[in-house]
């Protein structure tokens, strides 16, 4: 990873900014130079909320060798009050206890590192709502 | 535009091919679709190849092959759209001779992915996912469709046992398919209880990582008779379509709106409706891909295409028969190549010269490729001409 990458997408891994357009209201995250719905390009930043609904959901059993300690690990999707849909690690739950429809809360989290010295890749994970 | 015409075709036999190299691939089924004709000079040359980059460290991929190809100075463009590779370099190649531009075209796609590990095949193929909003925090090609797979049990009722068919159904038809990578037998009950890869798809429900390679010679209809005594295969419609590469960004996880797109752009074009098709080759990267896929083309309801493989309305002898060749599943998946050989199958099914897994009276034949967990597709329909 190299730092400008991930530097680049701090304001939505760190802070969950997203972006709203001023014409018809569609909210992006990551966000977007112009809108997909109606071709407007302005737009005000937002915060996704903290709370959404998994909508589906997988453990995964032969990740990408950056994952291989964490494997077997749970990837869902969830869908949040704003309209946008995120894709994440679901923690902190066994994988017996997930279920479609649950409500899970968005955490900020160490998701990979880049070897014992490299960058450390933060962003979010899913986690049960306390 | 112009009438195009399919008058050759080549591949070879795919698998685990350590004792050929990337550029001897494509060669060789380059080769054979040329031996296929009475073509000795070609105009222009399109290869569908995902990604020679990740898997040998090998770009430039038109000019070495064209070089290899004994076709020094040839023009050659390589064409990219993921596992959707091969059919866009033949959209590319047909839209060459339509135009004018050029009068012979060979249609190459190939992919020789197992001189990497596991690891590496796994990493080269999450790029066709979203970098940063999905393979960074774990996503793989599984695992995508494993979320469209559970999303579609949950909300259809579809089962363990519906999943597996599709794979038994592609292994039957992959036996009588000597080109084809696994030519063994299947049972639901084998598929069942294979390895667990991302739960609910295990290793059986998923296509596997192959060498090959797949090449065809198109030309004008008008001058199919100087290339080949076969009758000509006509490609009458032609309909691409994207979609957010974003699994998440998309309105639904259980359908697949590029590929409905584009056989609604394909039908279109060729005034035809999907109960006219005969036979298809879709892209059934995992089990779940050729349900939905299915259900995308038109042939079955939304949450019917399951219950319709069980029902064997998609086997050889049934309504929709689907990947009479064994599909990707059996067939295997060298990923730049899969769309070309889908064309493949057809051409043979379409001359009547596809043995055991012919279709009876097989007119009219449709090819389905997809990339990445549904971010392109792309569909062409053909007829005898």
């Amino acid at each position: 990873m190299f730092p400008a990458r991930v530097a680049r997408e701090m304001p939505h891994r760190y802070r969950l900014e997203a972006a709203k357009c001023r014409n018809c209201g569609a909210v992006f995250f990551p966000h977007r130079l112009i809108c997909r719905e109606c071709g407007h390009r302005e737009f005000d930043t937002i915060n996704i909320s903290a709370i959404g609904k998994l909508i589906s959901y997988t453990i995964i059993h032969t990740p990408a060798s950056q994952f291989k300690d964490e494997s077997p690990f749970a990837l869902g999707i969830c869908e949040f009050p704003e309209g946008v849909k995120i894709t994440a690690q679901v923690v902190d739950i066994a994988a017996a206890d997930i279920k479609t429809g649950m409500s899970l809360q968005i955490e900020f989290r160490r998701v990979q590192t880049d070897g014992h010295a490299g960058v450390i890749g933060y962003g979010y994970k899913f986690v049960p709502v306390i | 535009m112009r009438d195009v015409a399919i008058v050759g075709v080549g591949m070879q036999k795919w698998g685990e091919l350590w004792e050929k190299s990337f550029r001897d691939l494509f060669v060789e089924a380059a080769l054979n679709a040329i031996s296929d004709t009475k073509v000795s000079k070609i105009d222009h040359m399109y290869i569908g190849c995902m990604t020679g980059g990740l898997f040998v460290g090998q770009e430039h991929v038109g000019s070495i092959m064209a070089d290899y190809l004994g076709q020094r100075n040839l023009a050659a463009t390589r064409v990219e759209s993921a596992c959707a590779s091969g059919g866009m370099a033949l959209r590319c190649g047909f839209v060459e001779v339509a135009s004018g531009m050029s009068d012979i075209v060979l249609v190459g796609g190939v992919e020789k992915m197992t001189d990497v590990s596991g690891d590496g095949a796994t990493y080269a193929l999450a790029t066709a996912a979203d970098q940063e909003y999905e393979v960074f925090h774990g996503a793989t090609f599984p695992g995508l469709y494993a979320l469209m797979a559970r999303a579609y049990m949950d909300r259809y009722g579809a089962t363990r046992d519906q999943l597996s068919a599709v794979a038994v159904k592609n292994h039957d038809n992959g036996l009588n398919n000597p080109n084809a990578q696994y030519q063994m037998k299947l049972t639901v009950q084998q598929v069942n209880e294979s390895v667990m890869v991302a739960d609910p798809l295990r290793i059986l429900d998923c296509s596997p990582i192959t060498d090959g390679a797949a090449a065809l010679i198109l030309c004008p209809l008008s001058r199919a008779k100087e290339f080949s005594d076969k009758p000509p295969i006509k490609i009458i419609g032609c309909g691409m379509a994207t979609d957010s590469i974003a699994l998440h960004d998309r309105k639904s996880l259980t359908s697949l709106d590029a590929v409905r797109i584009a056989g609604e752009r394909a039908l279109k074009m060729a005034g035809k409706t999907i109960n006219d098709i005969n036979v298809t080759e879709v892209h059934d990267c995992f089990t779940i891909a050729e349900i939905i896929v299915s259900e995308a083309l038109g042939m079955f309801p939304a949450g019917k295409g399951a219950l319709a493989c069980v029902n064997g309305e998609t086997r050889v002898e049934g309504k929709f028969p689907i990947n009479t060749s064994g599909g990707l599943k059996s067939k295997g998946h060298p990923v730049g190549a899969t769309g070309v050989a889908q064309a493949i199958e057809i051409v043979h099914q379409l001359h009547g010269e596809a043995g055991k897994r012919q279709v009876k009276n097989a007119k009219v034949g449709m090819t389905q490729n997809m990339g990445g967990s549904g971010g392109s597709s792309v569909v062409h329909i053909m007829e005898v001409a």
